[in-house]
């Protein structure tokens, strides 16, 4: 266990974790939208900046999410720097968002309400956290999705910008990951749709043979067959039908 | 072509090389670098190879091409050894009449001659010239003495001596001699070498990685490319000096897949050494090994950001990631790495050959030796440029440049390539060293220096660097994707005319948030530009936004 400090709060936190999470653990709230506890941190949307100064006194800005406690740490997570620099970031959100309501409501709160920048349109809620992207690689393991291009160019695409990702299995993952609501799902009559920002795709569902419930998609079933090495008989019932 | 197998037999196979030659046969050198072969420099030399056939010459003269000397305004550029006669803007057709005149008779073609422009008088020798004379061409002077595909040729002139010295002392010895020299990284952070190897060699893991990054992207910048171009074999020597400090066993070059040349004339270079055992297994019978790979880049500027070149090697997306783990602990494949620019791998056999003691004299307090500067842009001397540390841009800009042309005024320097700053006249006495660029609000960068005259719209330039680099920002984080966007939007505006009240001050809020928060040193770095120019040029903005008038003439302002 290391000692820090944050907001004036003497903390205890478990090394190795980062500033982000020994935060919220202590009930201290720090902004964030690509942060996700299931993969690794990736840095990028930058409002979990947090000022820190080191025992050995070294002052500077880090991202939380990233940074891990250490010994002796002083951290403060709302300072005026912190909140105009998460003001000018939100402004950047909702020109690029403005149909967003996560990213309205957010805004609100830090007293951006209305961007002096040039709106985009066409961006769909998508803020390229790669949270979907990243969920999809790390945590699911098909990559089925993934962010292409360079800068302004860059977008959420299937591989080679195809209608459909055959590597997709329909699990809906990339949509509970997605901060702003710019990936969603649905399930009717037998099939699961799935929205992205710039296409969508639809797959077949399975009917359990006992209740007549639709219970998973057909790809995703043989896709955990298969990575579990079990057989597909095995998923002829829901869950809430076996035995 | 057998081994040499220790020191002693280095120094027999030099002595032999050296047997070979006579040094009193001239020898004609054509510039074989890619400024002057822009020039047709490549028919100057066939021209040259040619003629001495036809005049039955091959035994009063050999012919040689060479890597770029740094004069690229004169090009094609020719030297005759050992009278050191100097022609320039030589053509095919000339070379008859050198043979004739100066080979010949031991005449100089006087029209060939460069003329100083200061004194209108003709210069003979190439070590006259004031381009050259104010000069300090400890790295970048090799590349006029050697043919960069002849390892001979490096031997010849000293080479793979610094590796010899270096193996017969402790690697704690090396990392101290280079901490000692004060030689800082001149990729553009400028950190201090020595301390970067001794972190690498004292991290945990293995293997331990050598890097030379070769990535040069900055417009207008082409030092690092002429040094791997014109002289491989001392960024080589200086990386097998470095992986032996380091204990590293495994290196790595990555050149940009648009320098051809460059990454021939390394491959060239590696072959060559390891055929001679100076790169391999038992490295000159030490028992000490390396090996190096070359990777290709595909171009993307940011890709010469460290971690993001090392996701690159990997063969993943080249996005940098948070450097709070530094590279030398954790950097390519997880394994300590150290990463150092082509022009810091070069200075290396210089340091040890000659000794921190000496190479510390040169320079500043904190910034020690010479750097190779490309001067470009409105400038009369354009070319590459080597000067001690702490020269003032005056004397580069004026002395060595030759001054602005056409008659023109100086209106601006920017150092430091497209996140560099742009500096007025008024800081013109400022000495160069990675310090003093900082505080006036630019930086080293990797050595571009890009001269403006007074026909040069300063926030048109802005607009123009934002523009670049908005193209060239991975993406990855917010602050640099969309605040560059923006930024290149607001210029967009202000210099067709649509400029508002209210946007310098946005520019500056924006500008202040990418240096704040921003993932890596890309974004931290790419509003200096408009940064600089609002600090020294606030009017030429408020001319734009409030008279929509480009008061250098440039920006076409659409009718309101």
């Amino acid at each position: 266990m290391v000692n820090l400090t944050i907001n004036g709060r003497q903390i205890k936190a478990e090394e190795g974790i980062s500033i982000l999470h020994a935060a919220r653990k202590n009930n201290i709230h720090i902004p964030s939208l690509c942060e996700n506890e299931a993969v690794a941190p990736y840095g990028a949307c930058r409002l979990c900046l947090v000022e820190i100064k080191t025992a050995r006194g070294r002052e500077r800005l880090v991202t939380s999410c990233i940074y891990q406690v250490e010994e002796g740490l002083t951290v403060q997570t709302d300072t005026e720097r912190l909140k105009m620099i998460r003001r000018m970031l939100l402004e950047l959100l909702l020109a690029r968002c403005p149909e967003s309501e996560v990213i309205r409501d957010l805004a609100k709160e830090y007293g951006a309400e209305k961007s002096r920048l040039v709106e985009q349109s066409g961006n769909n809620k998508c803020i390229l956290c790669a949270n979907c992207a990243r969920t999809c690689d790390e945590v699911v393991g098909v990559a089925a999705i993934s962010l292409s291009k360079r800068g302004t160019e860059r977008e959420l695409t299937t591989p080679f910008s195809a209608d459909f990702s055959e590597a997709c299995i329909g699990c809906g993952s990339c949509a509970y990951s997605c901060p702003t609501g710019a990936i969603s799902f649905e399930d009717v009559k037998g099939k699961r749709f799935i929205k992205w920002p710039h296409n969508s795709m639809d797959f077949k569902l399975r009917k359990c043979t006992v209740c007549g419930q639709y219970w998973a998609p057909e790809k995703q079933i043989e896709y955990i067959a298969k990575i579990s090495g079990t057989p597909l008989s095995d998923y002829e019932k829901c869950p809430d039908c076996r035995d | 072509m057998p081994k040499v197998k220790s020191p002693g037999e280095l120094e027999a196979l030099r002595s032999s090389i050296l047997k070979k030659r006579a040094p009193d046969k001239p020898v004609i050198t054509i510039c074989n670098g890619t400024g002057c072969q822009a020039y047709g420099s490549k028919s100057v030399a066939a021209a040259f190879f040619d003629e001495v056939k036809k005049q039955k010459l091959e035994a009063k003269v050999d012919v040689k091409t060479i890597g770029c000397p740094g004069f690229c305004e004169r090009g094609t550029l020719v030297v005759v050894k050992p009278d050191d006669i100097f022609y320039t803007r030589v053509r095919p057709k000339d070379v008859p009449e050198i043979l004739t005149e100066t080979i010949g008779k031991g005449n100089p073609v006087n029209r060939l001659l460069y003329t100083d422009r200061a004194t209108n008088q003709k210069v003979v020798k190439e070590s006259e010239v004031p381009f050259y004379k104010r000069q300090m061409r400890l790295i970048i002077g090799n590349n006029g003495l050697i043919d960069p595909t002849s390892i001979d040729d490096y031997l010849a002139i000293g080479g793979y001596t610094a590796l010899a010295k270096a193996l017969k002392m402790t690697p704690e010895k090396i990392i101290d001699e280079m901490k000692r020299a004060g030689l800082r990284g001149r990729g553009g952070a400028g950190f201090p070498t020595g301390s970067k190897w001794e972190s690498t060699r004292n991290a945990h893991g293995e293997p331990k990685y050598v890097i030379c990054n070769a990535d040069e992207g900055d417009p207008g910048a082409f030092m690092d490319r002429s040094l791997v171009e014109g002289n491989p074999h001392s960024v080589l020597e200086g990386m097998i000096i470095g992986a032996y400090a380091i204990g590293s066993h495994e290196g790595y070059i990555y050149i940009r897949n648009e320098y051809p040349m460059a990454v021939r004339h390394m491959s060239i270079a590696m072959e060559q050494a390891e055929a001679y055992g100076l790169l391999g297994d038992n490295i000159l019978g030490s028992g000490f090994s390396f090996t190096i790979k070359i990777k290709r880049g595909g171009g993307a500027f940011v890709c010469g950001e460290s971690t993001a070149l090392m996701a690159s090697l990997e063969g993943r997306v080249g996005e940098p990631r948070a450097k709070y783990t530094h590279t030398s602990e954790q950097g390519l494949w997880g394994k300590p790495s150290n990463l150092n620019n082509v022009e810091t791998w070069a200075n290396v056999p210089l340091i040890i050959n000659k000794g921190a003691d000496w190479y510390s004299k040169i320079g500043t307090k904190n910034s020690k030796g010479t750097k190779i500067f490309a001067l470009v842009g409105n400038i009369s001397n354009t070319g590459l440029v080597e000067v001690p540390m702490g020269t003032t841009l005056r004397e580069i800009v004026f002395e060595i440049g030759g001054g602005i042309p056409k008659g023109r005024k100086f209106k601006a320097v920017q150092t430091g390539g497209p996140s560099g700053g742009m500096i007025p006249e008024s800081l013109l006495d400022l000495p160069v060293d990675f310090d003093e660029l900082t505080k006036a609000g630019s930086m080293m960068g990797s050595g571009g220096m890009i001269v403006m005259d007074d026909k040069t719209c300063m926030v048109d330039m802005a607009r123009y660097y934002t523009t670049f680099l908005e193209g060239e920002s991975c993406g990855k984080c917010l602050p640099c994707r969309e605040g560059l966007r923006q930024m290149r939007c607001i210029l967009d505006g202000i210099t067709e005319g649509r400029g508002k009240a209210g946007d310098i001050q946005l520019l500056e809020e924006l500008s202040a948030t990418l240096v704040d928060a921003s993932l890596c040193q890309l974004g931290q770095s790419a509003p200096n530009p408009v940064m600089s120019s609002i600090r020294h040029f606030r009017d030429e903005y408020e001319a734009h936004i409030k008279d929509h008038k480009c008061p250098a003439g440039v920006c076409k302002f659409v009718a309101k």
